[in-house]
């Protein structure tokens, strides 16, 4: 028995699809680190937006207009507290983590020039990858890696050696999704600031698990999606210093985003209406406070301790099967589980899992240069959220050491 | 045997599974034994784009018929090529052309593939008729 205090069958039964038969086969969503699943009191909400109050924000004189905007802005101030912003247009809204990032790296095309330099991490998602490829050829920056061990932890030292003054900014996840891999994003931060440089943290497989200060960090962007904690798909925000929102140009024109048009000049809007162009996901927006409302009743201090009780009792009965190996095995990491058996393709794992009620990610995990440094084509990836069972984890293993007999 | 004779035979023996997963047993079995191509073969234009798991197929003339070798690093992978081997080599280029496909969806192949290996299926599907499609207008 696991010794948490969360009572997971209740919790259990917030999750309409974690009732649901796959191959005949009761589901194990064992895929959380690509989206999590949505419980009914989120759901309850988006209904009740459509149902109830469904209206344009920010522009209409109804009433509807006027709920949906008011239940929007509470919306982000929800975010603002959950992630202790100074303020509430310091956080902006967005479809995601890509978008996110797309914003902060457009925006610096004006501030970067030839020969700066941008660091980001060996163990990036590709949407933390190649927006700043993309800017540094528009720019001429340079882009270097921060390197890592085998076990998945960044190098430190090198880090050191590398920033200097013509480092402008630093790119790093929170925590990798493909490893599980917590990045000392503290330290990160703070080296990067005595140089000079920004930093933007990708927060998007960190939030499910641990709550982010972004004024104790001193983070200068940090971004992160709904989906991956509770919400629904298509929104996210971008938490960005109100000195460094101001400083950035909008990255899409329309409405909204403008103080006054003309045809000769139009000036733009005020934070944080200069960076959300067009009418918004109004009601992902608002079912994103609601999950964090969700999340934050469970209490994140249980939910990471009960996740990490299940981490360790899913790698310890995962090792026991021969020729099992895990990549990411970093002192600090979270409920993510990357592995391969010898001899046999991820793909051909994750197929036949599938086949027994298992959902799992195998694949790259859109983290090429992670498996271009193991040498591998990809991984099995399991990854457990706090509506997962000690049971889960049993027909995981099973279905793991059955795969394995039938493939090799 | 003529493609659409292999291609009845094919459902038939899908059709005495009771589950999927020993279709899946069935098919890593098909796998294992698939002909496999000469490693001089195993280039880069010889991989069949569209397919997460690497696949190589090799086409070879051999006294008017079109004789297919293949290999990939996924066994299912392999399993599913073997299929399509059996279906579509050693027939003359024109039959594989004029050939139809139908006998994927009779299995219900597709639909139980993931979305990734489905439209890997189809890349392969494409490619051997392009081969076909080559050797016919040699041949002509």
């Amino acid at each position: 028995m696991l010794k948490t205090t969360l009572d997971i069958q209740k919790i259990r039964k917030d999750f309409p699809i974690l009732k649901r038969e796959v191959s005949g086969k009761p589901l194990v969503y064992l895929d959380n680190a690509a989206t999590s699943q949505t419980p009914q009191q989120v759901i309850d909400v988006i209904v009740d937006y459509y149902q109830n109050y469904n209206a344009n924000i920010h522009r209409g004189v109804h009433a509807l207009s006027q709920e949906a905007t008011d239940k929007y802005e509470q919306a982000r101030v929800k975010i603002q507290r959950h992630f202790n912003a100074a303020k509430p247009h310091e956080i902006i809204f967005t479809s995601g983590t890509t978008h996110s990032i797309n914003i902060v790296a457009n925006g610096f095309s004006s501030l970067i020039k030839k020969g700066d330099e941008i660091l980001v991490s060996a163990m990036e998602h590709h949407s933390n990858i190649v927006p700043w490829q993309m800017l540094c050829e528009r720019t001429g920056a340079i882009l270097k890696v921060i390197p890592m061990n085998q076990e998945g932890e960044l190098l430190m030292d090198v880090y050191d050696d590398l920033l200097s003054d013509t480092t402008k900014l630093v790119f790093c996840n929170h925590i990798s999704n493909a490893l599980g891999t917590i990045n000392p994003i503290e330290e990160i931060i703070e080296k990067a600031h005595k140089v000079g440089a920004a930093v933007l943290i990708d927060g998007a497989q960190a939030a499910p698990h641990l709550v982010a200060d972004v004024q104790k960090l001193d983070v200068d962007f940090y971004t992160v999606s709904a989906h991956k904690i509770c919400g629904p798909t298509g929104v996210g925000m971008l938490y960005g210093k109100e000195d460094w929102l101001n400083k950035l140009p909008p990255y899409q024109g329309g409405g909204e985003m403008i103080a006054e048009v003309t045809f000769e000049k139009t000036t733009y809007a005020d934070l944080p209406h200069k960076f959300e162009a067009g009418t918004p996901n109004i009601c992902g927006g608002i079912a994103f406070g609601a999950a964090l409302d969700y999340m934050n009743a469970i209490g994140f201090k249980a939910i990471a301790e009960y996740e990490y009780e299940l981490l360790t009792y899913a790698t310890q009965e995962l090792l026991k099967i021969d020729g099992l190996k895990i990549y990411g095995t970093a002192k600090n990491k979270t409920s993510v589980i990357s592995f391969n058996i010898k001899g046999i393709h991820p793909y051909d794992i994750g197929s036949i899992l599938d086949k027994l009620g298992i959902a799992v990610r195998t694949g790259h995990h859109c983290a090429q240069p992670i498996m271009d440094f193991y040498k591998i084509p990809g991984t099995v990836r399991a990854s457990f959220s706090f509506y997962n069972t000690k049971e889960e984890v049993d027909v995981l293993v099973k279905g793991v050491e059955r795969a394995k007999a039938m493939l090799l | 045997m003529e493609i659409k004779e292999i291609q009845a035979e094919i459902v038939d023996e899908f059709a005495m599974f009771e589950d999927w997963m020993q279709r899946y047993e069935y098919m890593i079995e098909l796998g294992k034994s698939l002909p496999m191509i000469d490693e001089e073969f195993k280039t880069d234009d010889n991989i069949i784009k569209g397919c997460q798991s690497k696949v190589w197929v090799h086409a070879e003339l051999q006294d008017e018929k079109l004789v297919f070798t293949a290999d990939s690093d996924a066994i299912i992978t392999k399993g599913i090529i073997a299929i399509l081997i059996r279906a579509f080599s050693n027939q003359k280029p024109q039959d594989i052309i004029d050939a139809d496909t139908e006998f994927i969806d009779e299995i219900g192949l597709k639909e139980h593939l993931s979305p990734t290996r489905a439209n890997g299926l189809v890349s392969m599907i494409k490619q051997l008729k392009l081969y076909a499609v080559a050797y016919q207008t040699q041949l002509n």
